[in-house]
């Protein structure tokens, strides 16, 4: 327990020492990636030793806050967010010192290093807490700290708008927390989390749906991803790896932990996140495919993703509905080593991106190019990443959406019923893989083939070491779970035992997926690509190197005619054009001998810029107007309302 | 008891009737100043003669029905006006509806959940009705003359009210509605004078610079 109250302190409180060294000496950081390294390492060992016992470890420690208590406690579900997170939070406080020095910084950087250990404590705080207050607590720190996350270059414009955008929907959120703390405390009694399914189902439906709203708003399923796009494009790469690898989970925990109160799961609650899980999934890899911005594309794959996880919660619910323990175990261990892996390669492709983006200094795709020839590195660690995110073998990637296809393909077991439409997952499943795979050979080749696009791209340079090892730790950290599923299934086995509360032998889920053939022939895969490799660079090592990449058969090639960002994705993009509805301006050229023309396509997101602006707009026009009549500046209006709130009160007391 | 109050109370609601429907400031003026002193006379009528009541009799006759008028009438001399023209709404229509809220104000007061003794009587009905009329007042007309005479008005009938359980409300809360009143007649008194200095008539409606 010790070592876990002190990973959270010393998270936490890892930016503070910075605070008192100088603006522009590399003293502080030096000491907050020091204190955070300890803080994750100490946190590690309370994690481990918890797993390897087997035990849970608890802490109740009375509090003066009226309902609150101080209780912690670690479970194989809490451990199986924590094990990211704390991957997550090192390799990106070591990855800072070089992408965000306090040199290059000097006005923004000490309150960056704050508020990420603050973040990443309050994020372990929550995730141990077991009591309602102590949750909220930490929830609320976690969206404070992400919105100066977010805001670290508030001198420019679109950075305070998207911070703005995220503090309204995470408090949204909040309030809605408030409220579902609030009902789940008058069913079960106490502030404390409950027992694993004592909560009867009466008067369930309110909390649930409150859960939904404030858990679904944090972790971005899709029609409340609002906040998401932005804030991950305006944030420094290494927090934005944090918010989208790690962040946006807690609200996929919160709903874990919630559905685990109830005795009796209702069987919409399982259609419902399954239904939203492929909405988000498949709209969210739609636009991603549609957009130009790194990061805004990577943060459209993190609602895709947790769409794919939303999916596996969803059928491990309906397994519970529907009293299947097979669809449970797969549904919940694809969901949760989903988050794990989402994780592990979102992290590693958000650093790498952004490698590339302090190389060229810019975030458009189509500002990039060749880059693999003056980055090496780094490309392959995008490459890797990239495999993963696609749910390519050998990578870990393929094994959480294995389950979730093996978990979709369950309810074809079953007897003609309604269940049996849950099947329609794996088809969506599918699709969402192979826009995503799409999706990432854009990016790749846009981004480190073909020839430099701008200036920059050209006189780019590969990144420093102490950003290089951050990612090969977490290339090699997805490698493991890709390569080796087996040594990961214990811990998922304890989360979805905790969660379903049958004992941990009876849902044994190697057994149904043969994780061992798998992780065979993903080692199998691999050498083939090391032979394959090696004989084809044996091949090629008299080959000129300095020639350009196949012109098409133009004389003078240059560098604009390659295939740009939007060119690329346009056939998909043209075929969600009733959901994306992306605007394109200019590009008609006419006559034989046309003079030069412009062309540039832009995708708004298809929730916030199409439906909420929209309607906040309309809402704020009524209420103005609405003032300047109610409002009017004549006293005898005035005076009229006082009669009529009289008349109203009297009515209202007679009656 | 109720031979005596009924007349006063039906005089009263007379009254109302008239601010409603005339347009000479200076009868209207009189008029009120004539319904603060009927209402002086009503504790007594309702209570008897004992000391309570002879105070707040006094009192009220003495500030509505001759210290307030007098000021009135004083104000419109000096700032020359007689009539109120063009108010918001005419007084015919004023009139009609004036009826109508005394009419909705006898039926409503049957709901009230009052005890029974004040039921009967016509206590409850004309402190509505006189209530209401200030406030037609207060919004139907321009002059900032007649307003005060609104407010007048409400504070009679929040009086008439007043007087039902004066047994039970001690003297000083009384005296700190009338002392209400008087402040707010003078600081009105005193506005009256700034508006016609400032815009040489006395219409309210140019006091709207300050809204939104």
């Amino acid at each position: 327990m010790i070592w876990l109250v002190g990973g959270i302190l010393l998270t936490a409180l890892s930016g503070v020492p910075g605070l008192f060294f100088q603006r522009h000496g590399d003293g502080g950081e030096r000491v907050a990636c020091l204190l955070t390294l300890a803080g994750t390492a100490s946190g590690l060992i309370a994690v481990v030793s918890t797993l390897c016992s087997g035990h849970n470890i608890n802490l109740d420690l009375i509090w003066s806050i009226p309902g609150a208590t101080l209780a912690l406690h670690l479970d194989p579900i809490a451990a199986a967010f924590l094990l990211p997170l704390f991957l997550v939070v090192a390799t990106g406080s070591v990855y800072g010192l070089r992408y965000w020095p306090q040199r290059e910084h000097p006005g923004n950087g000490r309150k960056l290093r704050l508020f990420y250990g603050l973040i990443s404590g309050a994020m372990i705080l929550l995730l141990t807490a077991r009591n309602g207050v102590l949750f909220l607590i930490g929830w609320e720190t976690m969206a404070l700290a992400g919105f100066f996350l977010i805001t670290t270059e508030d001198h420019k414009k679109e950075v305070n708008r998207a911070g703005y955008i995220y503090i309204i929907a995470t408090h949204t959120g909040t309030l809605a927390l408030f409220a579902m703390f609030a009902l789940l405390g008058h069913t079960s009694g106490s502030l404390m989390f409950p027992d694993i399914q004592t909560l009867p189902i009466a008067g369930s439906t309110l909390i649930f749906l409150l859960g939904l709203l404030g858990f679904g708003m944090k972790a971005g399923l899709m029609p409340l991803h609002i906040w998401l796009p932005g804030a991950h494009a305006s944030a420094p790469s290494h927090a934005s790896a944090l918010l989208s690898g790690v962040m946006i989970k807690t609200g996929i925990y919160g709903l874990v932990r919630l559905t685990s109160f109830f005795a009796e799961i209702p069987v919409w609650w399982g259609w419902t996140i399954l239904l939203l899980g492929a909405i988000s999934g498949i709209m969210g890899v739609a636009l991603a495919l549609a957009q130009h911005d790194i990061k805004r594309l990577l943060a459209y794959h993190s609602v895709e993703n947790i769409g794919i996880i939303a999916m596996g919660l969803g059928l491990a619910l309906l397994g519970r509905s529907y009293h299947l323990p097979l669809l449970v175990s797969l549904g919940l261990a694809g969901c949760l080593l989903h988050v794990i892996n989402h994780g592990l390669f979102k992290s590693l492709l958000f650093l790498s991106a952004g490698s590339v983006i302090h190389a060229v200094g810019s975030r458009e795709i189509d500002h990039f190019g060749g880059l693999l020839k003056r980055q090496p590195w780094t490309g392959v660690m995008f490459l890797g990443g990239a495999v993963a995110i696609c749910a390519l073998p050998p990578f870990n990637g393929f094994i959480s959406e294995w389950l979730i296809y093996l978990a979709a393909f369950q309810p074809l077991k079953q007897a003609a019923s309604t269940l049996g439409m849950a099947v329609l997952a794996a088809p969506a499943l599918a699709l969402i893989g192979g826009l995503a795979l799409a999706c990432f050979v854009k990016v790749f080749g846009i981004t480190f083939l073909g020839e430099p696009r701008c200036n920059a791209a050209a006189h780019a340079h590969e990144a420093s070491a102490l950003m290089l090892i951050p990612m090969a730790t977490l290339l090699a950290a997805c490698a493991w779970i890709g390569l080796l599923p087996t040594t990961i299934m214990p811990l998922l086995r304890g989360a979805v035992a905790g969660w379903s509360g049958s004992s941990a032998t009876t849902l044994a889920v190697d057994t149904f997926a043969p994780l061992g053939w798998v992780s065979m022939a993903g080692w199998l895969l691999l050498s083939l690509l090391i032979v394959l490799g090696l004989w084809l660079h044996r091949r090629s090592h008299n080959a000129p190197r300095n020639i350009g990449t196949w012109g098409c058969g133009y004389r003078f090639p240059a560098p604009r005619m390659q295939y740009t960002a939007s060119s690329f994705g346009d056939f998909l993009v043209q075929l969600f054009n009733f959901g994306l509805k992306s605007e394109r301006h200019g590009g008609k050229v006419s006559g034989l001998f046309p003079s030069g023309a412009h062309f540039s396509s832009h995708t708004p997101d298809a929730v916030l810029d199409r439906m909420l602006f929209p309607l906040f707009r309309g809402s704020a026009w009524c209420c103005r107007y609405l003032r300047s009549r109610i409002q009017n500046g004549e006293i005898a209006f005035y005076l009229l309302y006082v009669v009529l709130t009289i008349i109203a009160l009297l009515t209202l007391f007679t009656l | 008891m109720i031979e005596l109050t009924n007349p006063l109370l039906l005089a009263v609601i007379l009254i109302n009737f008239f601010t409603l429907g005339s347009a000479r400031l200076g009868a209207c003026i009189r008029v009120v100043a004539l319904q603060g002193a009927l209402l002086a006379l009503l504790p007594l009528a309702t209570h008897g003669m004992s000391g309570h009541a002879l105070i707040l009799g006094a009192g009220a006759l003495l500030l509505k029905g001759i210290f307030i008028p007098t000021l009135l009438l004083r104000a419109i001399r000096e700032v020359r006006i007689r009539r109120e023209v063009e108010p918001i709404i005419g007084f015919v229509p004023t009139l009609i509806i004036g009826a109508l809220t005394t009419a909705g104000a006898f039926i409503f007061a049957d709901f009230l959940p009052l005890i029974a003794e004040h039921h009967e009587g016509f206590y409850v009905p004309t402190a509505l009705a006189t209530i209401f009329t200030g406030f037609l007042l207060l919004i139907t007309r321009r002059k900032a003359i007649t307003q005060i005479l609104g407010y007048l008005l409400l504070e009679n009938g929040i009086f008439i009210f007043g007087v039902l359980l004066s047994a039970a409300m001690p003297l000083m809360v009384e005296a700190g509605v009338l002392l209400d009143l008087l402040v707010g007649v003078f600081v009105m008194g005193i506005v009256l004078n700034q508006i016609n200095r400032e815009f040489s008539t006395l219409n309210t409606e140019r006091l709207s610079a300050l809204k939104e």
